[in-house]
């Protein structure tokens, strides 16, 4: 039926439902995974986001986009908060929302930063900080399901503000043609031969595609870095129609 | 598309998706909209946002024109899309005429 090819219907995707925080993990010292129950829940693609809103006591309401992280489990779905210091939502998000307490969600949200997993070609997957969160969906969302070639570029300051370093070091091994290269911009571990600093073409010609492989490029994090890569990649010939992006001026 | 001159927006245009859902019925970020301006065509997911408050600003990434303006009222969502010449909406593949039965 054609009215499936919205989860959930139309409908759904602006109503505002009720979210119960049921699990948080520690990713690193600022950013938190939160696990929120959504009843009826219809799934969603890698990549899409969600908007959260918060109500305050005397009805406030205030909003923010985040990227869902994970394929959805049933009802549950996985967001992780950065937290930006001196955020209006952020910080209440990452350290003061506890397990029962709710928010508003709605969505699934988006359509155009997305990777559906019958898509075949080569992916290249670009992250600068928090903006691997989104990328993270896609590559969970492959495991066990595509045989997709993908690549991701990770760029961080230092080693400790990695998110999901563990499961991407194990995912690296076991999901088959999954390669990840973090990208360190201030502080690298003393094995890695590449000084820090900001991404370089070098950086994405060791460890990217070749323009003639055709892959789609994903591309996330702050507006900066978003656009320098993008420039990058173009420069190297990379078609721009083959360039997805998607910034964000550090949510705060 | 890749911004040509993003001009130190904070956002693009997938952050419209949620505040455009109030208005419209189909996802609106992977329409083109073509620039009353310079005439360029864009994914509306690639627009160069700026917000959210007092409202959303979305301008075009190749001459920085405002293609479109949001704004929510307690009572009413004010669209202004008077710098958009066209805006071409893809219809979902699932809802396509079935050409090969015609």
């Amino acid at each position: 039926m054609a009215r499936a090819a919205v989860p959930g219907g139309l409908r759904v995707r602006r109503t505002w439902r009720p979210a119960t925080l049921v699990d948080r993990r520690i990713e690193t010292p600022s950013a938190r995974t939160l696990v929120l129950e959504v009843e009826g829940w219809a799934g969603h693609l890698p990549g899409q986001h969600v908007d959260v809103r918060l109500t305050a006591e005397d009805g406030y309401q205030t909003s923010r986009s985040y990227s869902l992280a994970a394929p959805a489990d049933g009802a549950r779905l996985e967001l992780t908060v950065q937290r930006t210091a001196g955020g209006e939502v952020s910080p209440f998000l990452a350290d003061e929302l506890a397990p029962g307490d709710q928010v508003e969600v709605r969505g699934p949200l988006g359509g155009w930063f997305v990777w559906r997993p019958e898509e075949v070609g080569p992916v290249l997957l670009v992250a600068g900080g928090s903006g691997v969160v989104p990328l993270m969906a896609m590559v969970r969302a492959r495991a066990g399901v595509s045989r997709a070639p993908f690549r991701l570029v990770y760029s961080v300051r230092a080693p400790e503000d990695r998110i999901y370093a563990p499961e991407l070091r194990r995912r690296a091994q076991e999901d088959g043609g999954l390669d990840v290269a973090y990208v360190y911009t201030r502080a690298a571990p003393e094995d890695d031969p590449r000084p820090a600093g900001r991404i370089r073409a070098e950086d994405l010609v060791a460890h990217g595609w070749p323009p003639d492989f055709e892959p789609t490029c994903y591309v996330c994090g702050p507006t900066p870095f978003v656009e320098a890569v993008a420039g990058l990649l173009v420069a190297q010939g990379h078609p721009s129609d083959r360039i997805r992006t998607e910034r964000f001026g550090g949510v705060s | 598309m890749v911004m040509q001159s993003g001009g130190g927006a904070e956002y693009d245009g997938n952050l419209l998706s949620g505040p455009l859902a109030d208005v419209f019925a189909v996802e609106v970020t992977t329409a083109v909209a073509r620039c009353g301006g310079c005439g360029l065509s864009s994914v509306v997911a690639e627009l160069a946002v700026y917000g959210p408050d007092p409202g959303l600003v979305a301008r075009c990434p190749g001459c920085a024109d405002v293609l479109l303006r949001l704004v929510r009222t307690p009572d009413s969502v004010w669209l202004d899309l008077s710098g958009t010449s066209t805006l071409r909406v893809p219809i979902p593949e699932s809802e396509r005429p079935d050409l090969a039965q015609t």
